[in-house]
């Protein structure tokens, strides 16, 4: 019998065995995620891809709008990085346009004697920082001359615009894109997944039929019939917003049988029994146990949904359907290496899968690192 | 009412009934009756340990009891504090909050009845602030006392349950039944999942805690050897009905219903000298949703008679305080285990 | 003494993981004989599993057959270590459910449930032998007749799910004898099954080993079960074997201080009712946290220190078969390998 006693003795740990024993959940989950290498880095390239959609204007070096047709389909531009004495000074050759007279296509030709130099943090064109801060600070510029004379670091368009700019507003307008959408599933999908798992019954029956409906909808017929509903006097941005809506209207069914299952399991834990029992309220059951217990699932969801969202948008508009110009997104910009006459004349348009690739595939193996650390008690 | 006055539960008629709906409009063919007229009371201080088989329905009868699923049919009369007798099985759900205070539950396993994501104050606080104690000092101290009334170390408060060892977690899922000075704990299967070394220490943690706070058990188990070291009395299930029903001592050494000396007859005794011949009874415990004609176990039992096959017999008193549901318990002189030290404890 | 048909020496099973490596089984000895019941006895994390699936060689990874013997020796004279053939190669694969047949704790895992019983019969059979279909198929019949599955030519046709656990049990049996083993290794046959069918278990497996003259490894965490079966008993704690001796010896006459504690704490249907039980005092260790020294001194009431911390108890004969590793009897130890994690794995 007194055996026992000896248990409520004063126990020797170690550091290392505390700071495990108090751990939360966070703690946890991030310990785990810490040792999915591919995952950590994915989730740096992700951070990565959001800052450069958020400093887009800054980073961009010409203004991504401004067309002019004797610039056109210029191929990416090699920078010199040696001045002639050997010091270390950037710069690119100005160009001069010849029309070829055999083909009559524009042959652009480096002059070596007009040297621009590159220069970090100079005037360009104005826009607003964080759409906040009227500015016409950038990044990247040239010493003399404005840099849509000169400065096309992956060359331009058909209309002369410069793609390096483009390509960055574009990776703005897809990731943001991508989280609105993301934010409007999760929101239908938790609250209509939750009231379907919690109460069940009728009203779990009506939305679990609902989901279905949804979801044995063709996308691509339904987005057309949609696209082509929206009235062609919207404005850029209006599009844009409808666009989001489309998307995530399908997109929420996903998350909402996620939600509805961890519910469904939750609802039986002997713990969940335990709060009912010690006589807690239904709303503190669902915040206080069941949410966080699901909230590292929803996460890891979220991650998986947002390059489905982004590919969505890409899809769309590289049909057609979704944003079109003069709104800069990845899939528009695809959408100009659509026709095989430009992609013989302009192959590097083609760059603008690159960053879809990366994204899609760092968003990817971030959800399932996520979605591995994301149970640490499992 | 007033002739028991140490009763603090009377269970009478229990009766839960699962439908099985078949069939695209989900018609009700029929019923799994997993439980099926229980009738027992446990007194102040005392436990009552339901034992059987999985599928006899005594999980189902707990459950019931703290209204963790709705009877079909009966009456459960819970004594509360003021001593006035409710019937718990008639309460709408609001009703049960100030009820549930008084009733707490102990879970089987040590491992999903704690929520991962709370520290251990936490969890066993809980109790304490759905019902209304707002200062955190006084849940603190609160929780102090009782991990010190289940001998764990205060020192432990602000650890996750991932920490704990299964006694451990299990020391502190009772502590989080005790904070709210329960009249009854409605033990489910308390140490099955809990390895022996260990087994052992919450056995005798459960035993102490009665005695020092008057606690009264319902006790849910399967293995005879456990509930022969907690109970006062116990009551045998099979198939949705209590079979026998008898104070602890009195039903392992003279069991009335042959279904229980089957199971005295079947629990392997630690030493190898009782090494004995066997009473098992053949085949398989009967299905709840399709039960055999009248007495449930007689297909299984080697004393049945065509009277078994027929009638349902009642549950009748025998000698002192003994029930059973035989129609043969005064002719059948059943074996029991004989009382004495197991060979390892002399 | 009958020349042992498996010999397990030193045997190390250890898990490689991301924390540290975990010695699952740290060094393990004991000698099946033919014709006879081992019984492997210990608590969650004593590597009684591991042991079993290191012979088998099939330890799922991380884990890895690190160091060791397991000599099986062949009708013919010969002697094979297990541990230097391929896990996966022919040779390994006709040991296993051809010379060592298998059961474990879930039948209901370990049986598929898109194939009839009949033909993973068929298929076990023919697997180790060239019987045609037909003859397959009768053997297949013979086979649940002798586990004693009523009505064997209809069940030869059903699915695992149609049966009860009980049943399935018997068809695991029944599929571990199919190639005529001469072990047979059980791990925890009726943990999952009801006290009366595991008695029915035990003795059908009681009933085969007599008839076809089995050499069987019995692993259990139930003491009670080995106290029935068991012929010599081998009790493991954290990965080593502690003590090991004949069943009488073992529960009349236990020598190693955790062997009689596990005794005294075992819960009986012979103990006077409401009487506590002896304790262990604390915790199995957590794996990661394995103790210096003998394994079991943290807890040990009569711990020499500066020596059982210090260093490994190698075992002591005290009888022709009784042998305990503690220094309470003598004997040599080797110094201890450090505490804890061994090293970090890269």
């Amino acid at each position: 019998m007194s055996a026992a006693i000896s248990t409520a003795a004063a126990p020797v740990t170690t550091a290392a065995e505390e700071k495990v024993a108090v751990a939360t959940q966070l703690q946890l989950t991030w310990w785990r995620f810490r040792r999915h290498k591919v995952a950590v880095a994915s989730g740096v390239i992700v951070l990565f891809f959001y800052l450069v959609a958020v400093l887009a204007d800054f980073l961009a070096t010409n203004d991504p709008y401004a067309t002019l047709a004797a610039r056109s389909y210029i191929p990416p531009q090699e920078i010199h990085w040696f001045d002639a004495d050997g010091s270390f000074r950037p710069h690119v050759f100005a160009l001069e346009g010849k029309r070829d007279m055999k083909t009559f296509r524009l042959v652009y030709v480096a002059d070596p004697e007009d040297k621009r130099y590159l220069e970090l943090f100079v005037d360009g064109y104005p826009y607003r920082l964080l759409g906040l801060f009227e500015t016409n600070l950038h990044l990247l510029g040239l010493d003399r001359g404005a840099p849509e004379e000169a400065l096309f670091l992956l060359g331009t368009d058909q209309l002369g615009r410069d793609f390096w700019s483009r390509l960055v507003l574009a990776t703005r307008t897809s990731l943001f894109i991508g989280l609105a959408g993301v934010a409007i599933s999760l929101f239908l999908g938790v609250l209509l997944g939750g009231i379907s798992g919690m109460y069940g019954g009728w009203i779990d029956t009506v939305i679990q039929r609902v989901i279905e409906i949804l979801r044995s909808i063709p996308t691509i017929p339904l987005w057309m019939g949609l696209a082509a509903a929206l009235p062609a006097t919207w404005s850029v941005l209006q599009v844009y917003l409808a666009i989001t809506v489309i998307i995530s209207l399908i997109g929420w069914t996903e998350l909402a049988r996620v939600v509805r299952g961890r519910f469904l399991s939750l609802r039986e834990e002997d713990f969940v029994m335990a709060a009912e029992l010690a006589g807690a309220s239904q709303l503190r059951i669902i915040f206080r146990h069941m949410v966080p217990s699901f909230l590292s699932h929803i996460i890891a969801a979220v991650s998986l949904a947002l390059p489905a969202m982004i590919i969505s948008e890409t899809t769309l508009s590289f049909l057609g359907l979704g944003l079109r110009p003069p709104a800069i997104s990845w899939g528009v910009l695809l959408q100009d290496a659509q026709n095989i006459q430009a992609l013989a004349i302009a192959p590097w348009l083609l760059m603008a899968a690159i960053p879809v690739i990366v994204v899609i595939l760092a968003f990817n193996f971030l959800g399932d690192g996520l979605r591995d650390a994301a149970d640490p008690y499992g | 009412m007033t002739a028991e006055p140490q009763t603090i539960l009377e269970v009478e008629g229990l009766r839960k009934w699962f439908p099985i709906s078949r069939g695209l409009l989900r018609r009700v063919v029929g019923h799994v009756r997993a439980v099926d007229d229980v009738t027992f009371s446990i007194k102040h201080g005392e436990t009552l340990s339901l034992v059987g088989e999985s599928g006899c329905g005594k999980t189902t009868t707990s459950r019931c009891i703290l209204r963790a699923l709705t009877p079909t049919d009966g009456a459960i009369r819970f004594r509360t504090e003021t001593g006035e007798q409710v019937d718990v099985a008639k309460l709408p759900k609001a009703g049960l909050r100030p009820l549930r205070r008084q009733m707490q539950m102990i879970f089987q396993d040590p491992f999903s009845s704690l929520n991962p994501r709370m520290t251990i104050t936490d969890i066993i606080a809980e109790p304490l602030l759905v019902n209304g104690v707002r200062d955190l000092e006084t849940r603190r101290r609160r929780v102090r006392e009782l991990l010190d009334l289940v001998q764990l170390p205060a020192a432990y408060m602000n650890r996750f349950p991932h920490a704990f060892s299964g006694g451990q977690r299990q020391r502190i899922g009772i502590a989080r039944a005790l904070a709210l000075n329960p009249a009854l704990i409605v033990a489910d299967e308390p140490v099955s999942a809990l390895d022996v070394s260990v087994q052992a220490q919450v056995v005798n943690l459960l035993l102490d805690l009665q005695d020092r706070l008057g606690l009264s058990y319902l006790f849910v188990a399967h293995d005879l050897s456990v509930v022969k070291h907690v109970s006062d009395r116990v009551a045998v299930m099979y198939v949705g009905k209590i079979v026998e029903l008898a104070p602890t001592a009195d039903l392992f050494t003279r069991p009335r219903h042959p279904y229980t000396e089957a199971l005295l007859s079947a629990v392997p005794v630690p030493d190898p000298r009782r090494r004995t011949g066997r009473i098992v009874p053949l085949g398989e415990v009967a299905d709840p949703a399709n039960p055999p004609s009248g007495c449930h176990f007689h297909p299984r039992c080697r004393y049945a008679v065509e009277r078994c096959r027929v009638e349902i017999p009642a549950l009748r008193p025998m000698a002192d305080d003994h029930l059973a549901r035989c129609h043969l318990a005064e002719e059948l002189n059943l074996a029991g285990v004989q009382e004495g030290h197991p060979p390892a404890t002399t | 003494m009958a020349e042992p048909i498996l010999s397990v020496r030193r045997l190390c099973t250890w898990f490689h993981q991301d924390e540290g490596i975990v010695r699952a089984v740290d060094g393990a000895s004991f000698d099946l004989e033919p014709g006879h019941t081992l019984g492997i006895v210990g608590e969650s994390g004593c590597g009684k599993s591991v042991t079993a699936r290191s012979i088998l060689r099939i330890v799922e990874r991380p884990g890895r057959v690190e160091s060791g013997e397991i000599l099986l020796r062949r009708p013919d004279g010969s002697v094979v270590d297990l541990v230097k053939l391929d896990g996966q190669g022919r040779e390994m694969r006709e040991v296993r459910g051809g010379e060592i047949g298998y059961v474990f704790q879930e039948p209901m895992s370990s049986l598929s449930s898109f194939h009839t019983i009949g033909n993973q019969l068929i298929e076990a059979i023919r697997l180790h032998s060239d019987m045609s279909k037909k003859a397959a198929r009768d053997r297949a019949v013979e086979l649940l007749t002798l586990v004693g599955i009523p009505r064997p030519a209809q069940r030869v046709d059903s699915y695992s799910f149609e049966l009860s656990g009980g049943l399935r049990q018997r068809v695991m049996i029944a599929l571990a004898l199919a190639a005529e083993p001469r072990i047979l290794i059980a791990d925890e046959p009726t943990t999952a099954l009801d006290v009366t069918t595991q008695a029915q278990i035990l003795d059908l497996l009681r009933k085969l080993q007599a008839e076809q003259g089995l050499a069987v490894i019995l692993i259990t965490h139930d003491m009670g079960v080995i106290a029935e079966m068991a012929d010599d008993v081998v009790v493991m704690y954290l990965g080593r074997d502690v003590e090991q001796g004949p069943v009488e010896t073992i529960f009349h006459d236990p020598a190693h201080p955790y062997t009689r504690s596990l005794l005294q704490s075992i819960p009986s249907v012979l103990a006077e009712p409401r009487s506590r039980l002896r304790t262990i005092e604390g915790s199995i260790p957590h794996p990661y946290a394995r103790p210096a020294g003998c394994p079991f001194h943290p807890r040990c009431a009569d711990a020499i220190a500066g020596r059982c911390d210090r260093s490994l108890p190698e075992p002591t004969h005290l009888g022709a078969r009784h042998a305990v590793s503690c220094f309470l009897y003598g004997g040599s130890g080797v110094p201890a390998l450090p505490a804890g994690l061994l090293e970090r794995a890269e």
